[in-house]
């Protein structure tokens, strides 16, 4: 059965929040349909499936326009239609998925390129009736939809925890759909709106864009059931299908700080530090129990990392796309079609076509005097060699026998490359292990600062768990690769590594651990840089450091500055 | 829809001050905003638009010439008369070609009529107006370099497929952007007069006041201009006044010299911050109809004339808003 034929949902019976996911879900669709101005879109989180596939034929009849994250500006905006301006002599123009009003459909949204993401974002806040689906594939904690864009859509929604048997089908109904929309102009939102408000305000939402968007959801839910006043269930449900997922904080809760990475960024901190002392009127009991009853256990910590990282990730800067036939230090052109990039080499093709003339002429005689007859072969299209960006990963070990010898001078060390890597417009990313396991304490980032502030903020004592921070170094150069940037390891350590993968103190499989993972490393080719930190070098880890292909020298005994050209040579500048 | 009016933003006082007074003077050489996401940065440069006086063009010049004289030989332009159009505020949005910033050859006319000609860019739209850069912090290095070299030279020059074009690109640089997400190069910074932060307000009467006018905004757009349209062209008049009255403000030598031991202080690099702070703190009092520059007016100046010039260690944790107001307090008691 499913509660949105036109039978069984009539507009004065909602489902109530949190009784029914599914049905919440299949309502969320429906209000999209009702205002997707004011709502702006939906962020779908789902992998592809029968389920997403269920709530896309849902969408269908809005019929979205499909976009994917490689999408060029061409075919965004609109531009030069080459193939039809050559066929007919006249200049002739294609219109860009942007003109067109309507729902858009980004497939990989966690792919989306920040670029990219403004210029979505720019659209959804000046073209009026534009309304965007981001399907957010994302496997890993930490990918995710970019800021630009999460923060500007309504909705959202995870599918990841339905099991095909709890779903069933989703027909929107129309004809209820359309009776909303000429409704919706006389849904009254008085004292309402400041409630709203404050209940973001109390979730630990900063941005001003969330009561804006849920005021939006509670009027199309009003709407929706017939009513022309907004009253307590449209403020449950916009609660809980706008708000929810945005919350860091729970009221009642401890704040995150205990549980979040250690240190949040700044502004964060201020604002919900800010909060606290101010606190308004009694929270809205009624919205924050639709708030938590919105969000399954743990989702709110993990969306909470996935933000951090997301905001970490400063990476996006110069040439995160490497797209060679756009930018970079210009090759020769070649022949090939124009378009998904390309540009075209206008004196290339003109030179190429120009012996041909005469021949074409006698040829197609129709054609006018003095125009220049073109054909496609004739296009040549420019190629550009393009440099990666960097991603210099920090590991350190921050155990009990590194932190008593020479942890402080590895983190100045670190701290130099750190400088360094700021000139050249590196990324960074720092990983540190210590105790039962290794963190990425710092997802690759541009911002120096936070780099600078989680090194200092680093303890030093515990075990040494080497094989788990090869592991996660592994990983992070691995995910880095996967965003087109070069990773480089830089691993600071004394080689001492007694613990295992699994936590368990055993120095002789935590070494086999770290061998194997070492030989892994080394297969994928990634540059590699060994800091040997110890008072009295092993042989252990030089026996490592051969089995990763990596560069080793030991931490030398001279001042800071040494030390870090010493790294800085090792690592090929 | 026309922009949401610049006098109904609630509160960000700092960052409003701060477009008026680059309105007031371009030459201070416009804003940076740097904030988090949803506090109406967008939402301000935006609005900024409909507050600009407008100008006078040759109404044919790609490049928003003043006089017929100054258009340059390379636009073939056939419509030579004046028109009064709107400071013209282009959006300059990220992952753009530099062919579309500088210009380029013009494909269409050299595919079709097999002519060469120069399509002109974004920098020349620009030209005696506004150059946006949302997410400044995220934009190209090469662009950047590319602005850099435009902005400091007024001029843009094309040398490229068989071209050689220049024509004059004098705009005002306003960035947004959000700093957890990337550093901006030293070098951009330094090319902004003015750089203010903003916070999303803390207090739920500002944040409730906020989202009504929004809501306002939204569902009775002409109701809503209507009331606020007025205040709107009250500001613009008083920009008006203020820049005629800004060559009226007298100078003395102890604002000179307090510009000056301000900038020395913080040990500010060059005399850009000197020249800026004097610009800023003369349009503020110019605005606040004061006749002369007094120490007041420096002193509201300052930290946005010069957060963003400190000498800056990249590791350095101190805000850099924090060093200014303690400085101020020391140098200018």
């Amino acid at each position: 059965m499913t509660p949105f034929d036109e039978s069984a949902a009539s507009p004065g019976r909602p489902p109530p929040p949190g009784a029914d996911p599914w049905a919440q879900t299949g309502l969320a669709l429906t209000l999209l349909a009702i205002d997707p101005r004011g709502l702006r879109g939906l962020w779908l989180r789902a992998r592809t499936g029968p389920v997403r596939d269920r709530v896309m034929a849902a969408l269908a009849p809005l019929a979205p326009r499909k976009l994917h994250p490689g999408i060029s500006d061409e075919a965004l905006t609109g531009g030069l239609d080459l193939s039809a301006t050559l066929a007919t002599g006249a200049m002739q123009r294609h219109a860009g998925l942007l003109d067109h009003a309507g729902p858009l459909c980004l497939s990989m949204a966690e792919r989306c390129p920040p670029g990219l993401a403004v210029r979505l974002g720019q659209a959804l806040d000046t073209r009026d009736g534009l309304s965007l689906i981001a399907l957010d594939e994302a496997a890993e904690e930490g990918e995710g939809l970019p800021q630009a864009l999460s923060d500007r859509l309504g909705l959202f929604l995870a599918l990841d925890g339905f099991s095909w048997s709890e779903t069933s089908d989703i027909t929107l109904p129309r004809a209820a759909i359309a009776t909303a929309q000429a409704r919706l102009g006389q849904v009254a939102c008085g004292a309402e709106l400041a409630r709203l408000t404050r209940v973001a305000a109390e979730l630990g939402i900063a941005s001003l864009r969330a009561p804006l968007v849920a005021l939006a959801c509670a009027r199309a839910h009003a709407a929706w059931r017939g009513v022309d006043t907004v009253e307590e269930p449209d403020l449950q449900i916009a609660v809980a299908l706008t708000l929810a997922h945005r919350a860091t904080r729970l009221p009642e809760e401890a704040p995150p700080s205990e549980e979040a990475p250690p240190e949040p960024p700044p502004d964060q901190n201020e604002s919900d530090a800010d909060s606290d002392q101010t606190p308004p009127d009694i929270p809205d009991e009624m919205l924050v129990d639709a708030a938590r009853a919105a969000l399954p256990p743990g989702l709110l910590a993990q969306l909470q990392a996935a933000r951090m990282a997301r905001a970490a990730q400063g990476q996006s800067g110069a040439g995160a796309r490497r797209k060679s036939l756009r930018r970079g230090r210009p090759m020769p052109s070649r022949a090939g079609k124009p378009g998904a990039g390309a540009r075209v080499d206008v004196i290339a093709t003109l030179r190429q076509a120009a012996p041909w003339q005469r021949v074409r002429r006698q040829m197609m005689p129709g054609r006018a005097e003095g125009r220049l007859l073109l054909m496609p072969a004739d296009i040549r299209i420019r190629r550009y060699q393009d440099q990666t960006d960097r991603v210099l990963i920090f590991v350190v070990d921050a155990s009990g026998s590194a932190a008593l010898a020479r942890l402080a001078e590895a983190k100045g060390a670190v701290e130099l490359m750190l400088a360094e890597a700021y000139s050249k417009r590196d990324h960074v990313a720092l990983i540190t292990f210590r105790g039962s396991q290794a963190d990425l304490s710092l997802p690759p980032t541009r911002s120096l600062v936070q780099a600078k502030r989680r090194l200092a903020g680093l303890p030093g004592g515990g075990a040494t768990p080497l094989a788990s921070a090869l592991q996660v170094a592994l990983a992070a150069a691995e995910q880095a690769r996967g965003h087109g940037m070069a990773p480089t390891l830089a691993l600071l350590t004394d080689g001492r590594g007694n613990i295992a993968l699994d936590g368990q103190a055993d120095r002789a499989q935590a070494g086999e651990e770290a061998a194997q993972l070492a030989r892994a490393i080394a297969q994928r080719a990634i540059p590699t840089l060994v800091v040997d930190t110890s008072l009295r070098p092993k042989p252990a880890l030089r026996t490592l450091s051969d089995q990763m292909g990596a560069t080793m020298i030991a931490l030398p005994r001279a001042d800071a500055r040494t030390l870090s050209q010493t790294l800085g040579a090792a690592l090929g500048g | 829809m026309t922009p949401f009016p610049f006098a109904a933003i609630v509160g960000q006082d700092e960052m409003k001050t701060a477009m008026v007074l680059t309105a007031i003077d371009p030459k201070i050489g416009g804003v940076l905003v740097f904030g988090d996401r949803g506090t109406g940065k967008s939402t301000a440069v935006r609005a900024l638009a409909a507050l600009l006086p407008p100008i006078e063009a040759v109404a044919g010049c790609p490049c928003n010439s003043a006089r017929p004289e100054d258009c340059p030989d390379w636009a073939d332009i056939t419509d030579k008369t004046l028109v009064t159009r709107p400071t013209p505020v282009v959006d300059l949005p990220l992952g753009v070609t530099e062919d579309r910033v500088t210009g380029a050859l013009d494909i269409e006319r050299a595919l079709t009529r097999g002519e060469k000609a120069f399509e002109a860019g974004l920098l020349a739209r620009a030209n005696r107006g506004y150059l946006y850069i949302d997410e400044v912090n995220l934009l190209e290095d090469h662009i950047v370099d590319l602005l850099l070299d435009v902005a400091q030279s007024g001029e843009n020059v094309v040398e490229r497929e068989g071209l050689s074009i220049r024509h004059p690109a004098r705009f005002v640089l306003v960035g947004s952007g959000n700093p957890e997400e990337g550093e901006l190069r030293p070098q951009l910074l330094d090319r902004f007069g003015l750089s203010v932060e903003v916070t999303s307000p803390d207090d739920i009467d500002t944040r409730v006041e906020v989202i009504r006018r929004r809501d306002a905004y939204e569902s009775d757009h002409a109701a809503f201009m209507t009331e606020w349209g007025p205040q709107d062209a009250a500001l613009r008049d008083r920009i008006l006044t203020a820049r005629a009255a800004l060559a009226q403000v007298r100078t003395s030598n102890v604002a000179l010299h307090d510009c000056a031991s301000v900038c020395l202080a913080l040990g500010s690099d060059g005399l850009r911050g000197e020249l800026t702070l004097l610009r800023t703190a003369r349009a503020l009092a110019a605005y606040e109809g004061a006749t002369e520059l007094t120490r007041d007016h420096i002193r509201a100046a300052a930290p946005m004339a010069l957060r963003h010039r400190l000498r800056r260690d990249p590791l350095d944790e101190a805000g850099s808003s924090a060093r200014v107001a303690r400085q101020l307090a020391e140098v200018l008691p």
